[in-house]
C-alpha cells in the first residue's frame, strides 16, 4: 500500500483542494527536506569559511559525490520497485578493476570503447540478479547479499595483489577527473546527465510509471497487467549498467584500483537514498532526490573539514542525519495517510 | 514477488495472498501426501538437512585434510566463529519476528572502543566491562524505541544506526587502538578446556544458545514471534504485545552484541573503533544461511547453528588446505544463494510434477 506520499499525482483530488498553488506543490515536495539540508550545510559553512566555495572547492565537491550519485540514482530505480541491490559495491569493484585491466592489456583502446565494455559487464552482473531474483522468485536482499559475496570474490581471485596505478591508463582518460567544462568537471556533467535522463524516464514515460506501481503493490501491478518481471529485471539490469559507469569513473577519478575496491560502498548507496526521501519499502521517491542525498552525504566531509571539526564526527552525523530522513518519511506519510482517510470520508 | 528484507506493518498481510499466480497451491492437498509427520519432520525437515551437511562437510576435511581433525583446529575454528554464533541468536529472533537489524557491528564496536577508552582511564576492568554491556544495552533500546514504539522500517533505521554507532565509536576512540587490557583476562579469552581445544568461552556461549533456543522454542514468548513474523495482526489478535516484544528482541540484539565486542576486544587484546567492521551482512548471511526465511516466521536456532557452524567450518578448511582466501567468500556467497534457490525451484518442479498427474488423470 502506498499510502505515503507518493510522487505520483493523488488519484482523486478532493473538491476544493485543486487551487494548490506552485508554492503549495513545492512545499509538499518529497526532496524539500534533503535540499533544505544541503543549502544550509553549504551556506553555514561557506559563511564561517569562505574558500569552502571556492571555484576549486566547488569543484571538489562535485567531484567527491558524482560516483556516488551515480549508484543512488541506480539503487532508486530497484528501491523504487520493491526490490533492494548490496551487491553494487562489489560490481563497481569488478569494472573498476577491469577497466584496469583493459588499459593494461591494451593502452591504445579508445576510451569510449572502455566505457561501454565497462558498462556491458556491469549490466550483465546486474542481470545476473535480476535473473536470479525474477525467476527463482527469492527476496532480493537474499540474493544481492550472496552475489556482493561472489562479485568480490571473483574480483579478488581476478585481482589477487595486483593493483592498477593512475601511471598504468592513457593521459586523457585520468583526465576526465580532472577536465573542467564551462566550470564543471567533465564527469560530474555524466553524472548529472545520468540523473536527468533517468528522471525523464521515472516521470514521462510509460515504463518508468509501472516501476512505482510494481513497489506500491506488486499484486496489483500484475493483475493490471503491467509485466512486473520484466521491469524489474530491467531495474537491476540499469542498476547494474550505472555501477559499471560507476566503476569506469572510479578508475578515472581514483589514484588505485584492486581487489578491495568499492567494499563497503552497498550502505552509503541505501543511506544516499534514504536520505533522499526514497521510501525502502518502494513505490516512492525519485532520482533527483536520491541524487542530492548523494550529494549532501559527501559534502559533509567537506563541510567537516572547513569548518575545522573533528573529522571523527563525520559519520555521526551521516548516521544522524539518516535517521531523520526516515523519521521525516514517516510523518509525511502518517499525514498524508490521515488527509486521503478525509478525502474519501468526504467523497463517500 | 521480492520484498526487500522486512514490511511495515501496513504492508503486511496474509502470507497465502502472497505467491501470486500461484493457483496450484489449494489443489496441492488433494493429490500430495500430507506434511510429514512425527520422527520423519524431525529427520527430513530443513533444519535437519543443514545438520547433515555440517556433518558431511565435518568428516570430509577431517579425512582428506591432515591437520584438521585436531585440537588445534578445534579451538582456532571456535574462536573465530564465536562473534557470528553469538550475533546471529538474538539476529535469528529479530529475522524471524519480521525484522532486521544491520547495527549490530557497530553496537560491537562502539562498545570496543568504549573498553578501551575506560579502561585506558583507569576504571577497575569489572566496571568497565559493566559500563560496556550497559552500552550496548542502550543502543539497542534506542533501536527498539524507533522501531518498536515509532513504527519505523528497521532496515532503514538500522542502516542509520549502522553509521551512527560506528561514528560515536569513532568519536570515543578515534584513530587510537588500546592493548594493554589485563594479560590475566586476554588469556581466559583465549585458553582452552584441557587437552579438547574447546575455548573455556564455548561453555558460555553454549549457554547462551540453550537459552535462546528455550525462550524461541519452547515459551509463549517465543512462538509468538514466529506469529508476529507470519501476521501481525494475527499476533495481535492473539494477544501479543507487538512493540513490546520488538523492543525486547531489540535490547537483547544490542546486549549480545556488546558481547561480542568484548569478547572481539579481549581476544584480539586490541580495542580500535572499527572491530568487527562488516560483520553484519556475514551474520546476516549465516542466520539465512540456517534456514530462516528473511520473510519472517520461519526458522529455528539449531539450523542457524548449524548454518553458522558450516561457513565457520568450510572457511577454516579452506583455508587449512591451502585454498586462497578469496575463494572463501564465493563458496559463502554461493551457499547462501543455493539455500533460497533450491528450495523454491524443488518446490517448482513438484508442482509442475503435480499439475501434469492433475491434468493427465482420468475424469471421475
Amino acid at each position: 500500500m502506498s499510502l505515503d506520499g507518493t510522487v505520483g499525482a493523488p488519484a482523486h483530488p478532493a473538491p476544493g483542494h485543486e487551487r494548490s498553488s506552485v508554492l503549495a506543490s513545492l512545499l509538499k515536495l518529497r526532496e524539500l527536506p534533503v535540499i533544505l539540508a544541503l543549502v544550509l550545510l553549504v551556506a553555514v559553512t561557506a559563511a564561517l569559511n569562505p574558500l569552502f566555495l571556492s571555484e576549486q572547492g566547488i569543484k571538489d565537491l562535485l567531484l567527491n559525490a558524482t560516483i556516488l550519485m551515480i549508484l543512488a540514482v541506480g539503487q532508486t530505480l530497484v528501491i523504487i520497485t520493491r526490490n533492494i541491490d548490496l551487491s553494487v559495491g562489489s560490481i563497481l569493484g569488478l569494472v573498476a578493476f577491469g577497466t584496469g585491466s583493459m588499459f593494461a592489456a591494451a593502452p591504445d583502446l579508445p576510451i569510449v570503447v572502455v566505457f561501454v565494455l565497462g558498462m556491458l559487464l556491469g549490466a550483465a552482473l546486474g542481470a545476473f540478479n535480476g535473473l536470479l531474483i525474477t525467476i527463482a522468485k527469492v527476496p532480493a536482499l537474499v540474493i544481492t547479499l550472496g552475489t556482493l559475496y561472489i562479485f568480490r570474490g571473483i574480483n579478488n581471485a581476478w585481482a589477487g595483489g595486483t593493483q592498477y596505478f593512475a601511471g598504468d591508463r592513457p593521459q586523457a582518460f585520468g583526465d576526465l577527473s580532472v577536465d573542467t567544462f564551462l566550470g564543471f568537471p567533465l564527469i560530474t556533467l555524466i553524472a548529472v546527465g545520468v540523473v536527468a535522463v533517468v528522471a525523464v524516464y521515472m516521470f514521462g514515460t510509460r515504463q518508468g510509471r509501472d516501476l512505482y506501481a510494481i513497489g506500491s503493490d506488486p499484486d496489483a501491478a500484475r493483475l493490471f497487467g503491467i509485466p512486473v518481471t520484466r521491469r524489474v529485471l530491467l531495474a537491476f539490469v540499469v542498476n547494474g549498467l550505472l555501477a559499471g559507469l560507476a566503476g569506469v569513473l572510479y578508475a578515472s577519478r581514483f589514484n588505485s584500483v584492486g581487489a578491495t575496491t568499492g567494499a563497503g560502498l552497498e550502505l552509503d548507496v541505501v543511506a544516499a537514498a534514504v536520505v533522499g526521501g526514497v521510501a525502502i519499502f518502494g513505490g516512492s521517491g525519485t532520482v533527483l532526490g536520491a541524487a542530492i542525498g548523494a550529494l549532501l552525504l559527501t559534502t559533509i566531509t567537506s563541510a567537516l573539514t572547513a569548518l575545522r571539526v573533528d573529522k571523527f564526527w563525520q559519520q555521526a552525523i551521516v548516521g544522524v542525519l539518516i535517521l531523520a530522513a526516515v523519521v521525516i518519511d514517516r510523518i509525511a506519510s502518517v499525514r498524508s495517510a490521515r488527509k486521503l482517510r478525509i478525502a474519501e470520508a468526504r467523497n463517500v | 514477488m521480492s520484498a526487500p528484507g522486512t514490511r511495515t506493518p501496513e504492508e503486511k498481510r496474509p502470507r497465502p495472498a502472497r505467491p501470486a499466480g500461484r493457483k496450484a497451491d489449494t489443489t496441492k492437498v488433494l493429490a500430495i501426501p500430507k506434511g510429514r509427520t512425527g520422527a520423519a519432520r524431525i529427520l527430513l525437515g530443513r533444519d535437519a538437512v543443514m545438520i547433515y551437511v555440517l556433518i558431511v562437510v565435518v568428516l570430509y576435511a577431517s579425512l582428506t585434510i591432515p591437520r584438521f581433525a585436531s585440537p588445534v583446529t578445534v579451538g582456532f575454528l571456535l574462536l573465530d566463529v564465536i562473534p557470528t554464533l553469538l550475533i546471529a541468536l538474538p539476529m535469528t529472533l529479530v529475522i524471524i519476528s519480521g525484522e532486521i537489524d544491520l547495527s549490530v557491528a557497530s553496537i560491537a564496536g562502539l562498545t570496543s572502543a568504549l573498553m578501551g577508552v575506560l579502561w585506558q582511564g583507569g576504571m577497575p576492568i569489572a566496571l568497565v566491562l559493566v559500563l560496556c554491556l550497559l552500552a550496548g544495552l542502550v543502543a539497542g533500546a534506542f533501536n527498539g524505541v524507533l522501531i518498536a514504539y515509532l513504527g519505523l522500517p528497521s532496515l532503514a533505521v538500522t542502516i542509520g544506526t549502522l553509521a551512527l554507532f560506528r561514528g560515536l565509536a569513532l568519536v570515543v576512540i578515534g584513530d587510537n587502538a588500546v592493548a594493554n587490557f589485563p594479560p590475566g583476562l586476554t588469556s581466559f579469552f583465549t585458553s582452552k578446556i584441557g587437552g579438547t581445544g574447546i575455548p573455556t568461552v564455548m561453555i558460555g556461549v553454549v549457554v547462551l544458545v540453550i537459552a535462546f533456543a528455550v525462550v524461541l522454542h519452547f515459551t509463549p514468548f517465543g512462538r509468538g514471534l514466529f506469529a508476529l513474523g507470519y501476521s501481525r495482526e494475527a499476533a495481535t489478535f492473539v494477544g501479543i504485545d507487538v512493540a513490546r516484544s520488538k523492543f525486547l528482541l531489540y535490547l537483547a540484539t544490542g546486549t549480545v552484541s556488546a558481547l561480542a565486542g568484548i569478547y572481539w576486544t579481549l581476544r584480539y587484546s586490541s580495542a580500535r573503533s572499527d572491530n568487527a567492521s562488516g560483520l553484519e551482512l556475514a551474520v546476516i548471511a549465516a542466520v539465512l544461511l540456517g534456514g530462516v526465511s528473511i520473510f519472517g516466521g520461519k526458522g529455528s536456532i539449531p539450523g542457524v547453528l548449524a548454518g553458522v557452524l558450516l561457513i565457520g567450518t568450510i572457511n577454516y578448511a579452506l583455508k587449512l588446505d591451502r585454498v586462497s582466501e578469496v575463494v572463501l567468500i564465493i563458496v559463502t556467497g554461493s551457499l547462501l544463494i543455493i539455500s533460497v534457490v533450491a528450495p523454491n525451484i524443488a518446490s517448482a518442479i513438484r508442482e509442475a510434477r503435480h499439475a501434469r498427474r492433475v491434468r493427465t488423470a482420468p475424469l471421475p
